[in-house]
């Protein structure tokens, strides 16, 4: 296999992980919106925690987008 | 289709070099200078006329400063009170330069490794500065959580080491690569409504999809940019925590 299409294939591979990073993100959001509707009071308080949960969270699926994308230009 | 990677070439508009160093005036310093405009700007309009009673652009401006300073009393602490100006400072920095981006035919300055990783590397040097000046050699204690069975602490310390050592490079990776992969997006479909609209018969009909995406990715571009900027202070606010009060 030449080096051009081993490069596509890990990109192809490295994009995976982006789904990966989705259920995550959909995961917290779902205990977030779980626990807002039981106790709504207390919903906006943890707004902040969700903010800073989801930016942490997205970067790994970032983090996945990047490594495909140093694959496809970088290598 | 043009490349979607053309939009982050730097491209030079006078040349400079500096003891021997390349400091060549570039597009990313022009927009570097733009941000600045407009944050002077946005200043400028806040503070004259400060009434005690606000007007609008004064409410506007206090809103902000008193954001970042309750971000820094939850996070630091009393002792955090120093820091504002400096997390103020990166906080506005990032934020103006991200929605800068966003106007056509910008540059999007965050967008590169090599100033994202200049932000980050210099906030991973003041929390260590910080840290040794504040508690000398006993900043080393942040490795060694509390309460660790001493049988554990040959794996845990080196792990938290190298945690601690992964800050800078998740900071900056985490600001790069979501400002770059948001504008890839966009530059792509925006090359799908051409390449489509060009085609011709079928495929010239449904070339306002990839449009009504555009407008959808520009908007999560826009959360993004704010966010991320949030982000970036936020995390900064805790690991400046970290070096301050021990406890971790």
């Amino acid at each position: 296999m030449d080096a051009d299409a081993a490069k596509f294939l890990g990109a192809g591979i490295a994009a995976i992980g982006m789904g990966l990073a989705a259920i995550a993100v959909g995961s917290l959001f779902a205990a977030f919106l779980s626990g807002a509707l039981r106790n709504p009071a207390a919903a906006d308080s943890q707004r902040a925690n969700l903010i800073f949960g989801f930016a942490v969270t997205e970067a790994l699926g970032i983090f996945a987008f990047l490594v495909a994308l140093l694959l496809l230009f970088a290598v | 289709m043009a490349n979607p990677l053309d939009q982050f070439e730097i491209t030079r508009h006078a040349d400079l070099s500096v003891g021997g160093i390349d400091a060549a005036f570039t597009n990313a310093s022009m927009f570097m200078l733009i941000a600045l405009g407009v944050i002077l700007s946005f200043f400028w309009m806040g503070t004259r006329n400060a009434a005690l009673v606000p007007g609008r652009w004064q409410a506007a401006l206090e809103s902000l400063t008193g954001f970042i300073t309750d971000m820094v009393d939850e996070n630091i602490g009393p002792k955090g009170r120093a820091f504002v100006p400096f997390i103020f400072s990166l906080f506005i920095f990032i934020i103006t330069a991200n929605i800068l981006g966003l106007f056509p035919f910008s540059f999007t300055v965050t967008s590169h490794l090599a100033v994202t990783f200049a932000f980050a590397a210099f906030i991973f040097m003041v929390c260590i500065v910080v840290g040794l000046l504040r508690h000398g050699l006993r900043f080393f204690s942040l490795f060694v959580p509390a309460n660790t069975p001493p049988v554990l602490l040959l794996l845990i310390v080196p792990i938290e080491f190298i945690s601690f050592l992964s800050r800078p490079l998740t900071l900056s990776i985490r600001l790069f690569a979501n400002m770059t992969a948001g504008h890839i997006l966009l530059k792509v479909f925006a090359g799908f409504v051409i390449s489509l609209g060009a085609a011709g018969g079928v495929l010239t009909m449904i070339s306002p999809l990839p449009f009504a995406m555009t407008i959808a990715i520009y908007a999560l571009e826009l959360i993004v940019s704010v966010v991320q900027a949030y982000v970036f202070a936020l995390l900064t606010c805790i690991y400046l925590n970290d070096s301050i009060n021990l406890h971790h």
